[in-house]
């Protein structure tokens, strides 16, 4: 076993993925001589060479139908988006090309695209997002969101392994805050589309994922410590394929649900996940469904800001208090 | 300047009399099946709009035609006859306008949008520009595995607008991969003129900014597209990356058959239906002694008895079933979930 940090934990998987498959290759900006803006693929450029780590012009919609028109003819690219946040300036190439390249056509479309999410670090409405929500409504790309080192090492692997599209959401406030102790020598794959129980509890889930997850962990800390209320936490790690059964089993078993993104609250994943809730566990419920999510803004840079803005674990701890009393 | 006898006879391009046959039994069946195409249209057994190439059939048969089986090509609506080229069967279309479930998008997408990389194409989709990123993924693809194959895509005149079409070259370009791109001017995107889609001259002039030769050719010149397209390939095959070639045609029908016309001049309809492709590549055969007339008849009559039996194949074949729609989003789960309303 040896520690590794979040980011490191990606960066093997990716590594370890390009070492087995000769057919699998990065491409994004800047990401060969200078490793990219977070050092995820320091080192790849002079290990496996410049046909296989490929330094982009900044053209996001070129690296994505690059990576398509790749993927079909049988390899396996993974596109780095520098900030996730440019992803949307790809939204045509992914949604209305690779989205539906397998149902109308059959071809096979198997690429990833990953890249640095989220706030808490400052970085103003164009570093910082959370994309899931523009690509979880359309049909036909998978959507991955790890928590964990494991997860993000696992995930990545699934990823690049998996026969479909995959859009892998890695948080940047996570990659070198989060540390675990990882098996070496062993093939760690997560698998896409299963929810982990990432806390045991009897009176309330939290639904959440990627860095939410360890500020609805810390609420449900406070809350069992403060007010003796036992917690269940969700992480739901794939957000398409969804783990209704696991989201359901959980439902079930406490009867009152928060859900907690980081995303901001309207069209976000959680009132998708309401909606399937109420579709398919409403007898359970013990209260109304309620959201912790980012305020409906554009997020801004200034710490007194974003701290407003963005879901903090008191609010979470808010919530659940308000639920539990329900 | 004349040329010597002996000279005037030979075939230009180094094609043999039998290639310059085949050439001319693709534009034939390309605007034939165009021809069954519109009736089947205004008997109402077109499923959406009817995209006709007519007066650029050359341009399409001769490029698709100068590619080897290995190349892979990206057509547009107006490129049936690249498709017939790279091995598309009349059925095929047939099928695929009517909404067949024996269609090869299974009546999932219109017209020309299926792909067959076994045969050599991947069809484009509605967002113009879209598929030069993709083909230059494709390009990269025969890099990668040092494949001596090559990408061809086409673009129109109004697609060249789109940022996908920018980012895509530029990117290719700097790749030096092995990609060919036609830029087809055919005067109009769908009412548009091409002098209020760019204010560039000559839309070959574009491929200055990407630092890759860009010529322009007559593309109702069978022999000149042949010839321009087999240089670019092998310029992209030896490593000489990608060409940027401008085809000068004209769109002689509308945008679709729903469309009246109004924006194009009379005049200038009738110019280029003087000029049609086939019309000349009829003539120059005959008159070069290529080509019997007789023998051309008797390939007319082959692609009539074809068109005949893929429509009467076609005509009788099932349209699919609703539920089927839901298989093949993914690859896993490898269907879309049945709605509770609809659960029998």
């Amino acid at each position: 076993m040896a520690e590794v940090t979040y980011l490191e934990a990606l960066r093997q998987g990716l590594w370890e993925e390009m070492e087995r498959d000769e057919r699998v290759f990065i491409l994004g900006e800047d990401i060969g001589i200078y490793g990219g803006a977070f050092k995820v693929t320091e080192g790849f450029l002079a290990h496996f060479g410049p046909s296989r780590v490929i330094d982009t012009p900044i053209s996001e919609a070129a690296i994505v139908g690059a990576a398509a028109g790749a993927a079909h003819m049988g390899l396996r690219p993974v596109a780095e988006m520098q900030f996730i946040d440019f992803i949307s300036c790809a939204y045509d190439m992914l949604t209305n090309y690779v989205a539906t390249a397998r149902y109308r056509t059959g071809l096979a479309t198997p690429l990833v695209v990953r890249g640095p999410s989220g706030g808490y670090v400052r970085g103003g409405p164009f570093h910082s997002q959370m994309p899931e929500a523009a690509f979880f409504h359309t049909p036909g790309l998978k959507i991955v969101c790890p928590a964990t080192a494991r997860d993000a090492k696992g995930l990545i692997k699934a990823a690049i392994r998996d026969e479909d599209p995959v859009i892998y959401l890695e948080h940047k406030y996570l990659y070198r805050r989060i540390k675990e102790d990882l098996p070496e020598g062993e093939d760690l794959l997560t698998p896409i589309g299963r929810a982990r129980l990432a806390r045991q509890g009897t009176d309330l889930t939290i639904l959440t994922y990627s860095a939410m997850v360890f500020k609805a962990l810390e609420a449900a800390e406070e809350i069992a410590a403060s007010d003796g209320a036992s917690i269940e936490v969700v992480d739901l790690r794939s957000l398409v394929p969804m783990d209704d059964e696991a989201i359901m089993q959980s439902v079930r078993k406490t009867g009152k649900v928060l859900i907690v993104h980081e995303d901001t609250r309207t069209g976000g994943v959680a009132g998708e996940i309401t909606a399937r809730i109420n579709e398919q566990a409403f007898e359970w419920l013990d209260g109304p469904i309620m959201r912790v999510t980012a305020h409906d803004t554009p997020l801004p840079y200034s710490p007194p800001l974003e701290d407003f803005v963005l879901p903090q674990t008191a609010d979470i701890v808010k919530a659940a208090r308000w639920l539990l009393a329900y | 300047m004349a040329a010597p006898a002996t000279q005037r006879l030979a075939i230009p391009a180094g094609l043999s009399r039998q290639q310059v046959l085949d050439i001319y039994y693709f534009l034939r069946l390309t605007r034939s099946l165009e021809e069954r195409l519109v009736n089947l249209y205004r008997q109402g057994k077109v499923i959406g709009g009817l995209y006709r190439s007519l007066g650029q059939e050359g341009e399409s048969v001769a490029s698709a035609y100068a590619l080897e089986p290995g190349d892979i090509l990206s057509p547009l609506i107006r490129n049936l006859g690249s498709l017939l080229v790279k091995g598309a069967k009349p059925v095929d279309l047939f099928r695929q306008y009517m909404a067949k479930a024996t269609g090869p998008s299974r009546g999932r997408d219109t017209n020309v949008h299926f792909a067959d990389l076994e045969r050599g194409y991947l069809g484009n989709i509605s967002h113009l520009g879209d598929m030069v990123p993709v083909m230059a993924g494709v390009a990269l693809s025969f890099k990668l595995r040092r494949e001596s194959r090559v990408g061809l895509v086409y673009v129109g005149d109004g697609a060249s607008s789109t940022g996908a079409f920018h980012e895509g070259i530029n990117f290719a370009a700097v790749q030096r991969l092995p990609l060919i791109v036609i830029l087809e001017n055919n005067g109009y995107a769908y009412s548009t003129p091409t002098s209020r889609q760019t204010a560039v001259q000559r839309l070959a002039d574009k491929a200055k900014a990407y630092g890759i030769p860009g010529v322009t050719v007559d593309g109702n010149d069978v022999f000149a597209v042949y010839a321009a397209t087999r240089e670019a390939a092998d310029r992209a095959r030896s490593g000489g990356g990608v060409t940027l070639i401008e085809v000068v045609t004209y769109r002689r029908k509308g945008h679709a058959e729903h469309d009246d016309q109004r924006y194009q001049p009379k005049e200038e309809l009738e110019h280029w239906a003087n000029h049609d492709p086939l019309d000349r590549y009829t003539a120059r055969l005959v008159a070069s002694g290529w080509a019997e007339a007789e023998e051309l008849a008797g390939v007319d009559a082959r692609v009539a008895r074809e068109l005949d039996d893929a429509l009467a194949l076609a005509e009788q074949e099932p349209m699919p079933a609703g539920e089927s729609a839901l298989s093949g989003v993914l690859a896993c789960p490898s269907a879309a979930p049945l709605l509770w309303f609809r659960r029998r």
